[in-house]
């Protein structure tokens, strides 16, 4: 065994403390945040847990290398300021990631007690560590003191297009090195998908509000309601003065099935019902005056975290049912492991193994949605077993069909920007050390380079272009 | 937030002329561009099309017939008074090159978006005939100003309180059979009138565009709202459009898209018009 697990078998291995949560039965029918946080008693409890291993491997398993084993030693002594110093010398959105990372994929999974089934709860700690810090006064005191010392270099100015967390955190950044940031941002509301994609009761607007308070105290400033490549083109901020610019646009392009009755009402994009409830908070109906779709008998394409928050979210506008219709099984799905849990625990029924053919409806509005069945083949390029179709199919009834199978690049700032390199997918060909693009001083990261994928891997892209830019503009 | 600068009830309670002081805007704004406003913080994201832009001055000009919650809340507000959210200019300008000669049809409401692309038609030197339509003389909106550029303005209402008795479509069908030179029709209005100067057009042969009034929520291609069907292929009116080829545009499926919340709707602002129909 690694010598950096100390006597691991003599030390009885406790149960990882559970996460206080909202009961089942309760929270489907609110939007309030399902897990409800560690007290300091539980996360030292938890931190407890930590081997402090010598050559501790959870910090490879995180995108961004929080120094996981480090932070948990503070919390060990409940020095809260510590631990999120620690955290926040490589992650800019503590609070977010604590909340959405896919941890049993990441940290959790490179923890070595994750052989036991029971590694650290790392998403957690991070969770506990960024709320109480954030709440408490040493934060209040700690934002003052970065506006006072840092050196504004007025002649430093930096666009970051689009304000989802790879833009949010290249922008914190570059303004705590003293640059003078514009973030902007085409929607009225600052925070990209976390605010207008992942549904309150599993991250807070108030969090991501808290965040963006912290960035506008460092003196970011954000532009909402401009559309770089519409509003304003992109070369053109280098004429208004920026030095360089961020691409963080995200893809938020909705894919369709592109199979008959598609255009029927009651058939949205996941993009759609999500936005119209989330930034439009359609749920507040008509004290808002977004309209919402209703639906009694909701099915939900797709097996990843924006189909799983679609059916919680269809079930908390008091849908009666809600089912998971995906191509593969379970164990394929790639949302994070918790999103599927806590949505079975809520009454949401997945049907594997089926594949959508056709749309079926009856004067414009769906009725019903065809499936063929399908059955797992040989594994693809991915490793997972391929789902080949069976020919049998059945229709399952329903009145409103959210459709979560993906997205593409999102398309405005491209068309307008010629210049700009894409890769063979459509998104944007950077240089992978640098963030660079075909355009010298244009950098981009995130979504828009990667294609759909996940909050910390987009925070780790714009610290990386960031860094890049300080460097070049003489801040580093 | 934008500013008021000048408002004009052109049609009494109805029909309203916004210029808004929207620098950034006008300086891109093209005619066929479009923009998503807010008017409060609880309130929705509509799409109003630009019905005139000048750069120099840094103003636009939106007309918007009073339909729903969010057009009626607009209606309220006055000069010098703003608007919390205006996103723009959105959307593929509306192609235009210098062919000689073309007919703009606007019906309704269409008419103002209709102007935009007149005007620009006309300052590539093309020669412009317009032909506007309403129910009756009252409702009829920009004869004067498209009788600034353009060559001819007919007008067609339904009572024949002015112009021609009849519709759009009829005076148009005159003016192809007298004008055989017309390179290219535009058609900006309810969906049953572009439908109908379609297919029109489409035995003489005559290119002809459409301005297409979708649903939308962001207007920036995330949320699929908007999308249409053209030449068979799902397209997304907010950023691939909004106009697109008259001959290719699956108008029932629009029409019957554009019913989405119509009950919602009814009861958020308690309707006063089934209609839905968008600047
Ligand atoms: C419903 C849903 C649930 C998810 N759940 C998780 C999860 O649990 N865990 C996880 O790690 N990841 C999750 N993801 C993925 C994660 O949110 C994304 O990978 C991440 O947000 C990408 O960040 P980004 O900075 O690249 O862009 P985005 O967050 O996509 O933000 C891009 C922003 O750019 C704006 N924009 C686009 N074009 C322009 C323009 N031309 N001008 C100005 N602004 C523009 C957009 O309006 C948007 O606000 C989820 C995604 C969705 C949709
Ligand atoms: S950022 Fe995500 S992966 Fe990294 S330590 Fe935190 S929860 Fe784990
Ligand atoms: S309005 Fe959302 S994609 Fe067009």
């Amino acid at each position: 065994m690694d010598a950096g697990v100390p006597a691991m078998s003599a030390r009885k291995l406790r149960p990882r403390v559970p996460m206080p949560m909202q009961p089942p039965l309760v929270r489907r029918g609110n939007f309030t945040e399902v897990a409800l946080g560690y007290s300091l008693e539980q996360a030292v409890a938890e931190a407890r847990r930590c081997l402090q291993c010598k050559k501790p491997t959870c910090q490879g398993g995180c995108p961004v290398e929080v120094d996981c084993k480090g932070f948990i030693a503070h919390l060990v002594h409940r020095d809260v300021e510590g631990a999120f110093a620690v955290i926040k010398r490589t992650n800019s959105l503590p609070a977010v990631c604590g909340r959405v990372c896919p941890q049993e994929k990441q940290c959790e999974r490179a923890c070595k007690l994750a052989p036991t089934g029971e590694p650290v709860a790392i998403g957690r700690l991070e969770r506990f560590v960024a709320d109480t810090y954030y709440a408490s006064d040493a934060c209040a005191s700690a934002i003052a003191a970065a506006k006072q010392c840092r050196l504004p270099r007025e002649d430093v100015r930096v666009a970051c297009v689009g304000s989802g967390p790879s833009s949010l955190t290249a922008a914190g950044f570059l303004a705590a090195l003293g640059a003078q940031v514009t973030v902007f941002e085409g929607l009225h509301e600052v925070g990209g998908v976390l605010v207008y994609g992942i549904p309150e009761f599993r991250l807070p607007k108030s969090i991501v509000a808290t965040e963006v308070e912290h960035l506008r105290r460092l003196g970011v400033e954000f532009r909402t309601n401009w559309v770089v490549g519409q509003t304003v083109g992109l070369t053109e901020l280098f004429h208004q003065g920026y030095r360089a610019v961020f691409v963080g646009t995200g893809a938020g392009l909705p894919q369709f099935l592109g199979i008959p009755g598609e255009s029927l009402l009651g058939v949205y994009s996941a993009n759609e019902y999500l936005t119209r409830v989330n930034l439009m908070r359609a749920y507040a109906f008509p004290r808002y005056d977004t309209p919402l779709p209703q639906g009694r008998y909701v099915t939900v394409i797709g097996g990843g975290n924006v189909a799983m928050d679609a059916a919680r979210t269809a079930l908390r506008l008091g849908a009666q049912e809600v089912t998971v219709v995906y191509r593969r099984t379970q164990a394929e799905m790639p949302c994070r492991a918790e999103e599927l849990e806590h949505a079975l625990e809520e009454g949401i029924r997945v049907r594997e193994l089926l594949a959508p053919v056709a749309f079926e409806g009856q004067d414009g509005w769906l009725s019903g949605l065809r499936v063929e069945r399908m059955a797992l083949g040989e594994p693809d390029e991915s490793g997972r077993r391929r789902p080949v179709p069976t020919g049998e199919t059945e229709v399952l009834a329903t009145d409103l069909c959210i459709i979560g199978i993906g997205t593409g690049p999102n398309p405005v700032l491209l068309r307008a920007t010629p210049g700009l390199r894409l890769n063979a997918r459509g998104y944007i060909d950077v240089d992978p050390t640098t963030g660079e693009t075909s355009i010298p001083m244009v950098f981009a990261g995130g979504d828009i380079v990667t294609g759909a994928a996940t909050v910390v891997l987009a925070m780790g892209a714009g610290r990386r272009a960031a860094r890049e830019i300080a460097q070049r503009l003489g801040l580093i | 937030m934008t500013l008021i600068l000048r408002r004009r009830e052109i049609i009494a309670g109805q029909t309203i002329e916004l210029v808004l002081h929207a620098p950034a805007i006008a300086a891109k704004a093209r005619p066929g561009h479009f923009v998503i406003l807010r008017v409060h913080p609880e309130g929705e994201r509509i799409p109003l099309t630009i019905a005139d832009a000048d750069a120099q001055a840094g103003t636009i000009t939106l007309v918007f017939l009073v339909v729903g919650t969010t057009t009626a809340l607009l209606a309220r507000l006055q000069e010098q008074e703003a608007i919390l959210d205006v996103c723009g200019p959105l959307g593929q300008p509306t192609p235009i090159r210098p062919v000689g000669e073309v007919v703009c049809v606007g019906g309704g409401t269409g008419i103002a978006a209709m102007h935009h692309i007149a005007k620009g038609h006309a300052q590539v030197g093309n020669r412009v005939t317009a032909i506007i339509g309403a129910r009756t003389a009252s409702l009829l909106l920009f004869e004067e100003e498209l009788s600034r550029f353009c060559e001819k303005v007919i007008v067609a209402t339904d009572d024949g309180s002015r112009g021609v008795r009849g519709l759009v479509t009829d005076a148009l069908r005159g003016h192809l059979a007298a004008h055989p030179g017309v390179a290219e029709v535009i058609a900006v209005g309810p969906v049953p009138m572009m439908r109908a100067v379609a297919e029109l057009t489409r035995p003489l042969g005559i290119s002809t565009v459409a301005s297409l009034n979708a649903i939308m929520v962001d207007g920036m291609g995330m949320c699929g709202a908007c999308r249409v069907r053209v030449g068979g292929v799902i397209r997304f009116a907010c950023v691939d459009g909004p106009d697109f080829d008259a001959h290719a545009v699956d108008f029932d499926e629009l029409a019957a898209r554009l019913r989405a919340f119509v009950s919602q709707e009814r009861q958020s602002y308690g309707c006063r018009c089934a209609c839905h129909e968008r600047a």
